[in-house]
């Protein structure tokens, strides 16, 4: 190991500090280990930010883009009460979805952190099963489930619970919820499973010591201490969900259209680019705002079960 | 050392915990095999022994976090056994301390105070009346981020006294500190066990730790008891050579017993002679083997003419210096091993060359006669 790696500039033989040669520096060396990821991020992430938020201020003239600029799209975006519903809309499909994943994911990666003795590696490995096939594929098996002639109706009818199938539990907002719970539910598991894993045993012992149940232990020290991982999970299932098309136009029906999908009628169809991207940049902007009020929350919450 | 129990302090003779027949297993192996315990009231009581001896294990079936495969455990006349460690009038100083990392000092500290729902003039004072107690007064606002390895086992230990438990088990809270701070913390931790009068249980692997600061010691070796008893006892009669050679350095002589009776025990060796002494409470003994045992200290070295009632002659083979004392090794005819003599430097023992024939002084009660 050199010593710039240790972190201090090499002594020379006369004994006097040099700076190191840049190529040597921790900081030089840092940038270079990071660059191809940063350099990919840069090209694929934030230039296509960049031309969306461009166009959100030009207007299409048929084929041409006009490139004055203009805030008309945002006003379409912010006004016309569709697209005002249909973000609405969005945001509650995600929010409660982000919900739904948590709260049954958490009892999943509990168990594998604390029950999962030393086939946690396997437990986690089933997990990651349903990944095995194509997203399209999960989404559609919920077709077959929640369907007028489906699993769910038949096997009601079959219990005589109710005398025909029920229309009730595809093509709505229910629907887009459930199967979007199921999908995300594997990347709400492991960052918390992660968190849970990181929480020292001991801890819940000194609780335990200091006359906690194991209720109120797991509320006092366990919960707080994770709070991290289900920050993380909240995120991850709430920020993509927010921009899903797919889900809604397989399972939604009419009133399960969400946000994105208007967005890509203007990319497409609609072939109106400006707008479309006006509403891109309104949801990130919201999405980003409802992102840092869960977080806020979460942490209030935790000041306060102190 | 400043706070080396008196003898004469009164530990009332009421039994705080009763360890019966406590075997625990793991599979074939036994990491406790039948101890049986009885630790006073009040008492500041060590379990020393080395590494994988067992003494965690005890801890934590006393603090309820695990359970006797077989045997029962008592704390204050109440059968524990079945009874969950929330439930159980014992408290525990963790070796990594445990302090929740997301709450403040005083929040560390008041945290089993909240369940009992106390008026909270009535529970600041008492968490500032047992961060006062640890001398940690005005860091009770401080991040569990923010303090030093001291600091951490001073919050540690304030937050199981402030429960007022009926017996504190402190599981090596010592051996993460560096050499200093552990000497001036064995002081303290002494002071405040005679302060607040409650029965300490202290798991060390450290001798010194164990003899400075106990009322009585119980000595584990692969999961049992070995010796039980006040540290002056087991430092000057220890039961057999494994406890001997645990607490410190002794000379071990080959010996044949010639008598035995009830109180004493006549072994016969080479070099010593024929000695007669007071029999070790446990002593058991396989055939007529046995070990004559001298610490070293206990050995003097004899100057020109003085002379001494009982003394051994022999040739010094190696000399070590550590500056107050001086280490010398010295070769005694007809003794297998040589025997190892400290001596203070006060009279010149680092001027005594290699080579240099020598007579050792002993005082007949500095033999002990134990088991193999
Ligand atoms: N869960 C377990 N499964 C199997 N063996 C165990 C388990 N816990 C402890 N042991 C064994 O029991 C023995 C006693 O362990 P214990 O932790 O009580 O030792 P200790 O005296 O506290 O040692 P140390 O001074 O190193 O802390 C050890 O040999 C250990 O390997
Ligand atoms: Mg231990």
């Amino acid at each position: 190991m050199t010593a710039a790696a240790e972190g201090s500039p090499p002594l020379t033989a006369d004994g006097i500090r040099r700076r190191p040669p840049l190529l040597q520096s921790e900081s030089f060396q840092g940038l270079a280990l990071i660059s191809p990821t940063l350099l990919y991020a840069l090209i694929l992430l934030l230039l296509p930010i960049l031309v969306v938020f461009a166009h959100s201020f030009w207007t299409q003239n048929y084929l041409t883009i006009d490139h004055t600029f203009t805030l008309q799209n945002y006003r379409t975006a912010l006004t016309e009460p569709i697209y005002l519903d249909l973000l609405w809309r969005s945001l509650f499909v995600s929010l409660l979805v982000s919900l739904f994943t948590v709260v049954l994911a958490y009892p999943i990666a509990y168990f594998i952190s604390f029950h999962g003795g030393s086939h946690k590696g396997l437990w986690l490995f089933l997990i990651t099963i349903p990944f095995w096939t194509s997203y399209l594929l999960r989404v559609m098996s919920w077709k077959v489930i929640l369907g007028y002639n489906g699993v769910l109706n038949s096997g009601l009818m079959g219990l005589g619970l109710i005398s025909e199938p029920s229309t009730a539990l595809l093509y709505n907002t229910s629907a887009v919820i459930i199967t979007l719970t199921h999908a995300w539910a594997a990347f709400a598991i492991l960052p918390i499973f992660v968190s849970l894993e990181k929480v020292d045993r001991t801890l819940i012992e000194a609780a335990k010591d200091l006359g906690d149940g194991p209720l109120r232990s797991f509320l006092r020290v366990t919960l707080p201490l994770s709070a991290p991982g289900v920050i993380s999970a909240l995120l991850i299932v709430m920020i993509p969900t927010v921009g899903d098309y797919v889900t809604p136009k397989l399972v939604g029906g009419k009133d399960g259209v969400m946000i994105a999908n208007a967005i890509q009628a203007q990319f497409g169809k609609a072939s109106n680019w400006p707008l479309g991207a006006a509403l891109s940049v309104t949801t990130m902007v919201v999405v980003s705002l409802m992102a840092g009020g869960a977080v806020f929350l979460i942490r209030a919450a935790a000041r306060l079960a102190r | 050392m400043l706070d080396r129990p008196t003898p004469d302090r009164r530990v009332p003779d009421r039994p705080m915990i009763e360890i019966r027949d406590v075997t625990r297993s793991y599979g074939a192996f036994k990491a406790l095999d039948d101890c049986s315990l009885t630790i006073r009231e009040g008492e500041f009581f060590s379990l020393l022994g080395p590494s994988g001896c067992g003494k965690t294990t005890l801890l934590r079936m006393i603090a309820g976090f695990d359970n006797p495969t077989s045997g029962t455990i008592a704390v204050d006349g109440q059968e524990m056994v079945g009874v969950p460690a929330n439930r159980r009038p014992t408290n525990m100083v963790f070796q990594s301390y445990a302090i929740f990392p997301h709450l403040n000092v005083e929040q560390n500290v008041a945290y089993g105070l909240k369940r009992l729902k106390l008026d909270p003039v009535e529970e600041k004072r008492r968490v500032d009346e047992v961060l006062a107690m640890v001398s940690l007064n005005g860091l009770g606002k401080r991040g569990a981020h923010e303090l030093s390895g001291g600091q951490r086992q001073r919050v540690a230990l304030a937050r199981a006294l402030v429960m007022r438990p009926k017996v504190l088990l402190l599981d090596e809270p010592l051996s993460a500190l560096d050499k200093k701070l552990r000497e001036q913390m064995q002081v303290e931790l002494r002071r405040l066990q005679q302060a607040v009068g409650i029965t300490f249980i202290l798991v060390t692997h450290d001798q010194y730790e164990a003899l400075a600061m106990s009322d009585r010691i119980a000595v584990m070796f692969g999961g049992r008891i070995a010796q039980v008893a006040s540290p002056k006892e087991m430092y000057q009669r220890p039961v057999n050579r494994q406890v001997a050679d645990f607490l410190g350095g002794m000379n071990f002589v080959k010996a044949e017993v010639v008598e035995e009776n009830g109180s004493s025990i006549t072994v016969d060796t080479l070099g010593f002679g024929r000695v007669t002494t007071e029999k070790p409470k446990a002593f058991v003994r396989n055939g007529a083997g046995a070990t004559l045992g001298i610490r070293p200290e206990r050995l003097r070295v004899l100057w020109d003419n003085a002379t001494a009632k009982y003394e051994v002659a022999g040739t010094v083979v190696e000399r070590h210096y550590f500056g107050e004392i001086t280490h010398l090794i010295v070769e005694i005819p007809g003794l297998e091993k040589p025997l190892s003599v400290t001596e203070t430097n006060d009279f010149g023992a680092d001027d005594i060359p290699v080579g240099a024939a020598i007579r050792l002084g002993y005082d007949r009660d500095a033999l002990v006669a134990m088991a193999d």
